[in-house]
């Protein structure tokens, strides 16, 4: 369930995401012509501070944002409360923020 | 001209808290009836045990809300031809309040939330200071005359799928007239009302579904006002007033 | 069987955004796990990328953008509705939303395919 913090964070996650993923949009529109290779992504990404930083900042983001979403759904599908709601949450959280880190590393690092 | 059944197939729900069933009965057709008639109709002349609850019959005490074919819906100002399916209306208590007996729902819970919103009045002067006038134009005064019309019947509480999944979330209702008393230039407790709506199960819980504005017997729009609590809370937080 | 009181734009664009949020935030961290190949395990990642162009995959991508772009519009709209002093359900704004998702969706699956 969703206390004015949460809510906030909700909001301007999805402010700052906004961009990032009508951004995201256009480049796989515009890339995904003709398939995807590994050579074609790293060839875009790596070295790149540009995509380290989008990406980073999508990845942080996204991290919260699908963590406290997950959490309004559970809350009201299975009232599920208490400490085992934020031990959810948190952990979704750390664990997408985590994945998503190396990913970012992968595509990025020269 | 539509063709005027001779009567109608009316379902109503009976029981209580433990669980209930569908009862049917024949009720002959009027030109005009009301889904109120229908359900007095069926006390007076099939069974005197049905409960259920009314007043004034006018649209103005807010008592006999139910759910009409699956719609909550004042019951006394609706009629039956803008409700009935076919030939066929179904009458239950409103939903997300416990039943006390068939038609006749428990409204504590209700009741209670509009205080727990704040949604009460916070006196700013006293019996010996003169009456401040606030006029028409006043940008609070029409924010505030906006939800005043509330009659406290329920329907938007028993529409929410968000108090559905949440039994503590406080309503559109409540919130409602928490953003009435917020912009009511004579009440000193606007603090205590963004405090009280800002909490776990306070008007940040709305998924904006808006049935509750939908189903207003009123026409009032209590998700506006709801969104009014939220841009309020969020200007407090920056101002480090709440949270 | 949706509820009789459910079946109006509001309730219907509010279901759309919480499946598409739900399967987005399901698919986000598999995504994540998948690009992370790209330099643990890059003959993974291409062989991925190849198994990612047969024709059913390809619908499967396309479902998962209009996801996507739908959860964005109608995320956009809640916060339109939520901070622009606005009243009304705005059903128009709904409707745009859903709209604009199957327009990007659909360039997208015309340029993939």
């Amino acid at each position: 369930m969703l206390n004015l913090r949460l809510y906030l964070v909700q909001r301007m996650s999805a402010m700052i995401m906004a961009p990032l993923v009508l951004g995201h949009i256009v480049v796989m529109i515009y890339a995904n012509r003709g398939g995807l290779s590994t050579g074609e992504i790293l060839g875009r990404t790596q070295g790149s501070v540009f995509w380290a930083t989008y990406y980073g900042v999508f990845v942080a983001v996204v991290s919260l944002h699908a963590a406290i979403g997950l959490r309004v759904i559970l809350a009201e599908t299975t009232g599920l409360k208490g400490p085992a709601l934020g031990v959810f949450t948190w952990g979704f959280c750390l664990a997408t923020l985590l994945l998503g880190g190396h990913a970012v590393w992968a595509v990025v690092a020269p | 001209m539509r063709s005027v059944p001779k009567h109608l197939e009316v379902s109503i729900w009976r029981g209580d808290s433990a669980g209930g069933y569908f009862e049917d009965f024949q009720v002959p057709a009027q030109k005009n009836q009301t889904i109120l008639d229908v359900v007095s109709w069926i006390q007076q002349n099939e069974d005197a045990t049905l409960s259920y609850r009314y007043a004034c019959r006018v649209g103005m005490c807010g008592s006999c809300a139910m759910m009409v074919n699956g719609v909550p819906r004042w019951t006394c100002r609706t009629h039956v031809n803008k409700a009935m399916k076919g030939n066929r209306l179904e009458v239950a208590p409103l939903r997300n309040m416990p039943v006390i007996k068939d038609l006749a729902t428990d409204m504590d819970v209700f009741f209670d939330k509009w205080v727990k919103a704040e949604g009460v009045h916070h006196p700013s002067k006293t019996r010996e200071d003169v009456i401040e006038p606030i006029t028409g134009d006043n940008i609070e005064r029409a924010k505030a005359n906006a939800g005043i019309e509330c009659i406290n019947c329920a329907v938007c509480y028993a529409a929410c799928d968000t108090v559905r999944g949440n039994p503590n979330y406080l309503g559109p209702a409540a919130l409602q007239r928490a953003w009435t008393v917020y912009n009511d230039v004579k009440d000193a407790g606007k603090r205590a009302v963004l405090a009280a709506v800002s909490g776990r199960d306070g008007c940040h819980n709305c998924h904006t579904q808006g049935s509750c504005t939908l189903y207003c017997p009123n026409d009032l729009d209590p998700m506006g006002a709801i969104a009014g609590l939220k841009r309020a809370t969020i200007a407090a937080a920056f101002k480090k007033e709440v949270g | 069987m949706i509820q009789p009181h459910r079946k109006h734009p509001l309730w219907f664009a509010h279901i759309l955004h919480r499946l598409s949020g739900l399967a987005l935030a399901l698919f986000v961290p598999v995504h994540f796990f998948v690009l992370s190949k790209a330099v643990t395990n890059p003959a993974a990642l291409d062989g991925f990328l190849h198994w990612a162009e047969s024709p059913l995959v390809k619908l499967a991508e396309f479902g998962l953008v209009f996801l996507l772009a739908v959860h964005i519009f109608g995320g956009l709209r809640l916060l339109a509705l939520e901070f622009l002093p606005w009243s009304g359900p705005r059903k128009t704004l709904a409707a745009g939303a859903v709209a604009a998702g199957f327009l990007i969706s659909v360039t997208f699956l015309l340029r993939a395919i």
